[in-house]
């Protein structure tokens, strides 16, 4: 337990380290001079571009850079946002709670609706149904969730065109309203997660379904019903975990576009506009601060892993 | 026997109607995809515009064509690209095993750190968008997927019996991977491929929705969505279909993978 532990820690550390120097190395992989760039072409003055190059230290060698540039990232300093001055931390801290209430809802409904449907098609395998079953699930992992929201927004207005389903008002402002704006994007991004963590329950079911301690609990007269929730979901519900944490980075990317959808000011419409502004360090912050939270879920799941999964641990 | 895999077949055919389309261009529906025709904007589907005309009475079934031809080369370029690097880099990973396949393979760790939507983003941001930014993001982001997925499978054949007897006896490191890997690597590849274009038809609809794709005049699936929201209220068709010929690409490829897996690995066949 205790070196497969470490082991998983270092390996945690290694993939952090990594993302950090390829985020760190983007800009420097930006045809042109990344300088001029970010301070766009036009209106730059050669005082301001040199200002820029000073700070991030672009006449440096790279390893001298990087060490500048994490050493300030780990005090939480990500550099100012070009266009608007403010510091980057402040901007990003500003939208993450919207991308982060988008994306928990969205696994949380999809979790909750997953298990009993893909408990239920496990089933019913083998048969006409199964087929159908398969086919409407394959359908609703493709389904592209831009696609569906903007479905929805339309559906809704249609029927009830007196609500407002598009823009955001904060939670502590107007907890209701706030809930009722998140109902249609959440559904929009949980309807692909179902169909996929419910295919990944069914897997799951049916193997442990066929294991011997099945057959053991049925021939001792356990009722059908403990059979299938007692014994087979609990051990179905080991793959199940590690799927929902690869299903979390899924949701997050989906809340990114679904923000565009429906207005909501998260972290998807900070990046995209940055994007657009060519405002790299607000870029470079969303990125590695966005995939050293999940580098860090990912290992609280294998962590997880190992203590629900003893044979994981040799 | 299992009943035919109808799954296989109801993908093969959608893929091969929406190919067929792709390849014999817009004019398939007698209307080139940039005529405007505004005494017959915003029209509902009907025999002479079957999917409806958009809010400059352009066809959108023809649009939708040449927006087929966008996603289906953009992703599979890129998936092309990513099972040739990453695939290699698997192989020769698992078949030279020591410290290149320590790097190789946590390098591909760190690469699949990134949330996929976000790394795309990320480097369409230093590419710039445009078919080329796009192409290359969804290339980079499956790469370590295919890296991932051969590495397995080529690291059982190395120490597979028939693999050491066959080296056993003088042959060249070619010639086991001509007559042992290839044929036993080609069905995963087939399925991860399958898969994997599914995906990448997603992430493309979805970068181009979101701005970052094929800019205007190349037609895009996505942003052709993205347009027609803004007369959403007045005709909801041109969204309609645009969506639905994104989820009819995807759901082609990943009923066709889904099925090939079933058919081509026997261990599957009995079981589900």
């Amino acid at each position: 337990m205790k070196g497969a532990l470490l082991r998983r820690c270092a390996e945690m550390v290694f993939v952090a380290f990594g993302v950090s120097v390829l985020t760190f190395l983007m800009i420097h992989l930006i045809p042109g001079d990344a300088a001029q760039i970010m301070l766009g072409a036009a209106d730059a003055s050669p005082e301001k571009v040199a200002a820029l190059r000073e700070r991030l230290g672009l006449d440096q060698p790279l390893i001298v850079q990087y060490g500048l540039w994490i050493g300030r990232a780990l005090v939480g300093d990500f550099g100012t946002s070009i266009w608007t001055g403010r510091p980057v931390l402040e901007e990003i801290g500003g939208r993450v709670g919207v991308t982060i209430e988008l994306t928990l809802l969205g696994l949380g409904a999809a979790i909750v609706i997953a298990v009993p449907a893909g408990c239920l098609m496990a089933t019913l395998r083998a048969s006409v149904a199964d087929y159908a079953v398969r086919i409407v699930s394959i359908a609703g992992v493709t389904m592209p969730a831009f696609w569906l929201g903007t479905m929805l927004i339309y559906g809704t207005t249609s029927v009830l065109p007196g609500v407002q389903v598009v823009g955001y008002v904060a939670f502590a402002a107007d907890p209701l309203g706030n809930l009722q704006r998140m109902i249609l994007p959440v559904i929009a991004l949980a309807l692909p997660a179902v169909a996929a963590l419910s295919r990944v329950v069914r897997a799951a079911m049916l193997e442990a379904l066929m294991q011997d301690y099945i057959r053991t609990a049925r021939a001792k007269g356990v009722t059908e019903g403990r059979v299938i929730f007692a014994h087979a979901l609990r051990n179905a519900l080991i793959p199940f975990v590690t799927a929902v944490g690869i299903m979390l980075g899924y949701q997050f990317g989906g809340s990114v576009v679904i923000e565009q959808v429906f207005a909501l000011p998260g972290l998807g419409r900070l990046v995209i506009g940055a994007i657009t502004e060519r405002n790299y360090p607000l870029i470079q912050a969303t990125i590695l601060l966005a995939t050293l939270v999940f580098v860090g879920v990912n290992f609280l799941v294998d962590v997880l892993y190992l203590v629900i999964d003893p044979r994981a641990r040799g | 026997m299992r009943p035919r895999n109808p799954i296989l077949w109801i993908g093969l055919v959608l893929v091969a109607i929406q190919a067929l389309a792709a390849a014999v261009g817009p004019g398939v529906s007698g209307y080139e995809p940039n005529a405007q025709d505004i005494m017959a904007r915003l029209q509902g589907p009907s025999l002479a515009h079957w999917w409806g005309t958009d809010n400059f009475g352009r066809d959108v079934l023809s649009r939708a064509v040449a927006g087929y031809r966008t996603l289906f080369t953009i992703s599979a370029v890129s998936v092309m690209g990513a099972l040739v690097v990453g695939g290699t880099l698997g192989v020769v990973a698992a078949w030279r095993g020591g410290w290149f396949d320590e790097v190789a393979m946590r390098l591909m760790d760190v690469l699949f750190a990134f949330p996929l939507i976000l790394l795309a983003i990320g480097i369409v941001a230093i590419i710039g968008p445009g078919a080329m930014g796009t192409s290359i993001a969804i290339g980079v982001v499956y790469t370590p997927i295919f890296a991932r997925i051969l590495r397995g499978p080529t690291l059982l054949l190395r120490d597979a019996e028939y693999v050491i007897a066959a080296r056993a006896i003088g042959a060249a490191d070619w010639r086991i991977m001509r007559d042992h890997l290839v044929p036993n690597l080609a069905p995963v590849i087939l399925v991860q491929v399958s898969l994997s274009l599914s995906t990448a038809i997603l992430v493309e609809a979805s970068l181009s929705f979101l701005g970052l794709g094929t800019q205007p005049p190349t037609a895009s699936l996505g942003r052709m969505l993205a347009e027609s929201r803004n007369f959403l209220v007045l005709s909801p068709w041109p969204a309609v279909f645009a969506g639905l010929a994104i989820l009819l690409a995807a759901l082609g490829f990943n009923l066709l993978g889904d099925g090939l897996q079933d058919r081509l690995d026997p261990r599957l066949r009995n079981r589900t």
